[in-house]
C-alpha cells in the first residue's frame, strides 16, 4: 500500500532529517565533517535509556535532558577537537580526524559504562503502544509522536535561524567568517552555540530513534552516520532547507525499497540516489556551497 | 638470529599486518598527494580482495595470478570511477567516494559468489610475509622512481592550485583519473594480500570503518608524505599491541593518543623531523 | 598574433563582455584599461578558457581556440599572470619555473633558469625559497617568469603593478618592453595610467564590457568618452 510506505518513509525521514541538519551547521559554518555527530547521536541515546530507565525520569524529560547533554557534549568536541586546531589555521581534513579520534573515545565510554549488551526502555507503554488507523494507513502513537517531536525540533532550529539574533550571527559566521569577525560577531561564541544546536538535534535524533526501536546498542549510529552524508550531500551542504528535504526524500527511497523487496539492496539503493544525484548536479538540490577546492 | 626468529615466530601476524597495511596507506597517499579526498581505497581493497578470493578459491589460480588480476580490476574500477566524480572536489567527492564504497559492500553483501554477508573463508594462506614486503618493496620503489618524473610535479601542482595549473598546460582531469586508477591499483594489491593473509574476508572487513582507519593512518603520518603514509600506518598498527595491557582501556587510549597527535602534530608525525627540510622534500622539487 | 573578433561572455542574465574585437600583436603591447567591473579580467578570462562565449571567436595566429579546454590554449601558447597572484606557494621557485615549463620540457637547465629570471626582473633569487614566502614584487615578478618559461606567443599580465612602489613600476616597464621586443605579444591589464603611458604601444579601453575607445595612450587619455566614463574613479590620472 503506497499510502503505508510513504508515510513509514514520511516517519524515518523525519528522523534522518533532524540528524543530517546536525551535520550541515557544522559543516556550513565551519566547513568541516564533523565524524562524531553519530557517537554523539548514541551518547544520548544511552543517557536518555539511564535517565527514564535506571533513574525513573519521565520519558519526555529524559528526552530534553538527553538533548540538552548532547548540546554539551558537541560544545565540549568543539573546544577539545576543533579549535585549537582552528587557531592554527590546519585546514579542514585534519579536524575531521580529531573528531574521529573524539569518536572513538566517545564510543570507548560509552562501552565502559554500559558494556556491549542491548538496552531497552522499560518505561511503560513502549511496546503496547495504541495503533491508530487512519484511513489507508497505520500507526503506532510512538511513531507519531517521534514524528512530531522531530518536526517541532526542526521548527524551532528554523525560527532560531530566520528570527533570532543568534540565528542571524550563525548564518553570518557560515558565509564569510571573516566578514562576521569584521563586523563584530564574536566567533568563539557563535559556533560554540552552532554546536550545540547541532549536537542536540542529533542527540535528540538518537532518542528518538532509540525510542521507534526500543533498542539502545553501542553501534546504533553506524548506519544513520553514512545515511547522514547522504542527505546532505542530497539537500546541498550547508542548506538546512536541503538537510530536511532530503531527509525527507532518503527516507521515502529506503522505505520504498524495503517495501518492494529490495530490503538487503536498501543502502546501495540510498547511496546510488545520492552518488547520481552528486553527479548530476553537484552542489545538491539546494546548496550554497559550491565546489570547494580540496 | 635465535632471538630475531622468536620475535618473528610470536609476531608474525602482527608484521604481515603492518606489511599490509603500509601498502593500504600508501595507496590512499597518491590520491592525497593530488589534493583529492577520495576515500574509495577500502572499497578497491574489497573488489581486490573478492576476486582474488574467488580466482584462488574457485578456480585454483596461483597467487600471482589472482593478484595481477585482482590489481587490474581494481584499477579499471577506479579509473571508470573517475569520470562520474570529475567535477566533485573536497568535501563532496569524499562523500561520494564514502558512497561508492557502500554501494560495493552492499553489492559483496547480497552476491552469492562473494558469499554474501558471511564472506569466504579457507583462502590459501600463501600470502607470506616475503612476499607481503616483497611487494610493499615493489610499490615503494616504483612510487619513488613515480616521484621523480612529471607526472608528480603535474600531482603538486594541481594539489596546490588547480588553476594555475590548467593555465601551466596540466590536463588537470587525466591527472585526476591517473592518480585515482594509481590509488586503486595500489589499493588492490593491497587488497588481495589482505585476502590471502587472512583466513577468511567479510563485506565489512572493506566498509566506512576501514577505510576511517586508513584515512587515519595517512592523516597522523603526514597527508601529503608517503614516507608519513608508512609511518602512520606502522605506528597506528602497532599501537593497539603495544597498549594490549591496557586491556578495557585499549580503546579510549587509542582515542586519546590519535587525538593527541594530530592536536599536537597536524602535519603528522613525519612533519616532527622533517621540519628543517620543509618543502624540500616536495616531489615537485625533485624535477626541477 | 592574439584575435578576439566580436566575443561575447554572459554571466547570468549579465552581459560581462559584448562584442569585443581586437588583436594583440607579436613584439607589441597593447594595453587593456576601463574601470573597476569593465570586463577586463572576463577579457582575460574568455581568452584562456575559463569564461565560455556567449558569442564571437578568439583565434592565435590564425587558428581558432576558443572552443579548447584551458589547458590546451595554455599549451598552444598563451601565458597569463593573475590578478591575486596565483603561485604555487608552497613550492620553491624553482618547481614554480619547471611548473611554467611543464608543458614544453622535462627539465630546465640552469641557464635557462637563469635566464627566466632575469627577463623579469629578479636575478639571483634564490632557487630553494618557498615562493609564498617571496616579498610581495617577488612573487609578482616570480609569476611573470613562470609564464615566461612555457616560450609563450602571447603573454597576458592581469595588473602586475598592483601593490607596487613607483620606483619599482617604473623597473617593471623596462621588464615589459623587453619581453614584448623579444617577440612576444603582450596583453597588459592595468588601472597604474603612467605604467600604461611609458609601457604600452596601444590602448583598448573597455566599459561595461564594450570596447569604447582604441589608440595610443595619450590619444586615448585625450578622448572625452573615456574621461567621462573614469570620471567616478579618478579621471585626473588619466591626463
Amino acid at each position: 500500500m503506497l499510502a503505508q510506505q510513504l508515510l513509514n518513509g514520511l516517519f524515518l525521514g523525519a528522523v534522518y532529517a533532524l540528524f543530517a541538519v546536525g551535520y550541515t551547521l557544522v559543516f556550513g559554518v565551519l566547513d568541516i565533517l564533523n565524524l562524531a555527530h553519530a557517537a554523539i547521536f548514541t551518547a544520548a541515546a544511552f543517557a536518555a535509556f539511564s535517565l527514564a530507565s535506571a533513574a525513573g525520569v519521565p520519558l519526555p524529560l529524559a528526552f530534553l535532558a538527553a538533548a540538552a547533554l548532547a548540546g554539551i557534549l558537541g560544545i565540549l568536541l568543539d573546544r577539545v577537537a576543533f579549535a585549537p586546531l582552528r587557531a592554527r589555521n590546519a585546514g579542514t581534513l585534519v579536524p575531521l580526524i580529531s573528531s574521529i579520534g573524539v569518536a572513538i573515545i566517545i564510543g570507548a565510554v560509552l562501552r565502559g559504562i554500559y558494556g556491549v549488551d542491548e538496552r531497552h526502555f522499560t518505561a511503560g507503554g513502549l511496546d503496547t503502544a495504541p495503533v491508530i488507523h487512519a484511513g489507508p494507513v497505520t500507526f503506532t502513537t510512538v511513531e507519531l509522536t517521534i514524528f512530531l517531536a522531530a518536526i517541532v525540533l526542526m521548527l524551532v532550529l528554523s525560527w532560531i535561524l530566520r528570527a533570532t539574533p543568534l540565528g542571524r550571527r550563525i548564518r553570518a559566521v557560515a558565509e564569510d567568517r571573516v566578514a562576521a569577525a569584521l563586523l563584530g560577531v564574536n566567533l568563539e561564541w557563535t559556533i560554540a552555540a552552532t554546536f550545540f544546536i547541532a549536537s542536540s538535534l542529533g542527540g535528540a535524533a538518537g532518542v528518538l530513534t532509540a525510542l521507534r526501536y526500543n533498542s539502545v546498542t553501542l553501534d546504533m549510529g553506524g548506519p544513520i552516520e553514512l545515511k547522514g552524508l547522504a542527505v546532505i550531500i542530497l539537500g546541498g551542504m550547508g542548506s538546512v532547507t536541503g538537510a530536511v528535504i532530503g531527509g525527507f526524500i532518503l527516507g521515502a527511497v529506503e522505505t520504498l525499497a524495503i517495501a518492494y523487496g529490495l530490503s538487503e539492496w536498501r543502502d546501495a539503493i540510498v547511496f546510488g540516489v545520492m552518488f547520481l544525484l552528486l553527479v548530476l548536479r553537484p552542489t545538491g538540490l539546494f546548496g550554497k556551497r559550491a565546489l570547494r577546492a580540496a | 638470529m635465535q632471538t630475531l626468529l622468536d620475535f618473528y615466530a610470536r609476531h608474525s601476524r602482527l608484521i604481515d599486518q603492518i606489511g599490509v597495511n603500509a601498502i593500504l596507506a600508501l595507496s590512499l597517499s597518491v590520491s592525497l598527494q593530488a589534493g583529492q579526498l577520495a576515500l574509495a581505497q577500502a572499497a578497491f581493497m574489497g573488489i581486490a580482495a573478492y576476486v582474488s578470493a574467488i580466482l584462488a578459491l574457485n578456480y585454483h589460480w596461483p597467487l600471482l595470478a589472482t593478484i595481477v588480476v585482482a590489481v587490474l580490476v581494481s584499477t579499471v574500477v577506479a579509473a571508470l570511477l573517475a569520470y562520474p566524480v570529475r567535477r566533485l572536489r573536497g568535501v563532496f567527492l569524499a562523500i561520494a567516494t564514502i558512497g561508492f564504497g557502500e554501494i560495493v559492500r552492499v553489492i559483496a553483501n547480497n552476491l552469492s559468489i562473494t558469499g554474501g554477508a558471511e564472506g569466504m573463508s579457507g583462502i590459501p594462506n600463501d600470502a607470506t610475509t616475503p612476499v607481503i614486503y616483497g611487494s610493499l618493496a615493489v610499490v615503494a620503489v616504483a612510487l619513488w622512481l613515480l616521484s621523480r618524473t612529471k607526472f608528480a610535479l603535474a600531482v603538486a601542482l594541481v594539489r596546490e592550485d588547480e588553476y594555475a595549473a590548467r593555465g601551466v598546460g596540466i590536463d588537470v582531469g587525466a591527472i585526476r583519473t591517473l592518480s585515482l586508477a594509481l590509488g586503486g591499483a595500489i589499493a588492490g594489491l593491497g587488497g588481495a594480500l589482505y585476502a590471502h593473509a587472512s583466513f577468511f574476508i567479510t563485506p565489512n572487513d572493506f566498509g566506512f570503518a576501514r577505510m576511517e582507519q586508513i584515512l587515519v593512518w595517512c592523516v597522523v603520518g603526514g597527508v601529503t608524505s608517503p614516507v608519513g603514509a608508512v609511518i602512520g600506518s606502522t605506528a597506528l598498527s602497532i599501537l593497539p599491541e603495544a597498549i594490549r595491557f591496557l586491556a578495557d582501556y585499549r580503546e579510549v587510549t587509542n582515542g586519546i593518543i590519535l587525538l593527541a597527535v594530530i592536536l599536537f602534530a597536524p602535519g603528522g608525525l613525519s612533519s616532527l623531523w622533517s621540519w628543517r627540510r620543509g618543502a624540500r622534500r616536495d616531489p615537485a622539487r625533485a624535477n626541477a | 598574433m592574439l584575435t578576439l573578433e566580436h566575443v561575447s561572455v554572459r554571466y547570468g542574465g549579465v552581459n560581462a563582455l559584448q562584442d569585443v574585437s581586437l588583436t594583440v600583436e607579436p613584439s607589441h603591447v597593447l594595453g587593456l584599461i576601463g574601470p573597476n567591473g569593465a570586463g577586463k579580467t572576463t577579457l582575460v578570462n574568455a581568452t584562456t578558457g575559463l569564461a565560455p562565449l556567449a558569442a564571437g571567436k578568439v583565434s592565435l595566429d590564425g587558428s581558432r581556440i576558443n572552443s579548447l579546454p584551458p589547458h590546451l590554449i595554455a599549451r598552444a601558447g598563451i601565458a597569463r599572470t593573475y590578478q591575486n597572484i596565483r603561485l604555487f606557494g608552497a613550492l620553491d621557485v624553482r618547481a614554480n619555473l619547471a611548473a611554467g615549463a611543464y608543458a614544453r620540457k622535462a627539465r630546465l637547465t640552469k641557464d635557462e633558469i637563469a635566464a627566466l629570471l632575469e627577463r623579469a626582473g629578479i636575478p639571483g633569487l634564490d632557487l630553494d625559497a618557498r615562493a609564498g614566502a617571496l616579498p610581495y614584487g617577488d612573487q609578482r615578478r616570480l609569476e611573470i617568469a613562470r609564464a615566461l618559461a612555457s616560450s609563450p606567443k602571447v603573454l597576458m599580465l592581469d595588473e602586475p603593478a598592483a601593490g607596487m612602489n613607483p620606483s619599482e613600476t617604473t623597473r617593471l616597464v623596462e621588464t615589459i618592453r623587453a619581453i614584448a621586443a623579444s617577440g612576444i605579444a603582450v596583453l597588459l591589464i592595468e588601472h597604474d595610467m603612467p605604467l600604461v603611458r611609458a609601457a604600452c604601444d596601444s590602448v583598448v579601453v573597455l566599459n561595461f564590457g564594450e570596447v569604447i575607445a582604441r589608440g595610443t595612450p595619450a590619444e586615448v587619455a585625450r578622448d572625452p568618452v573615456v574621461v567621462e566614463a573614469y570620471l567616478g574613479s579618478g579621471a585626473e590620472a588619466l591626463a
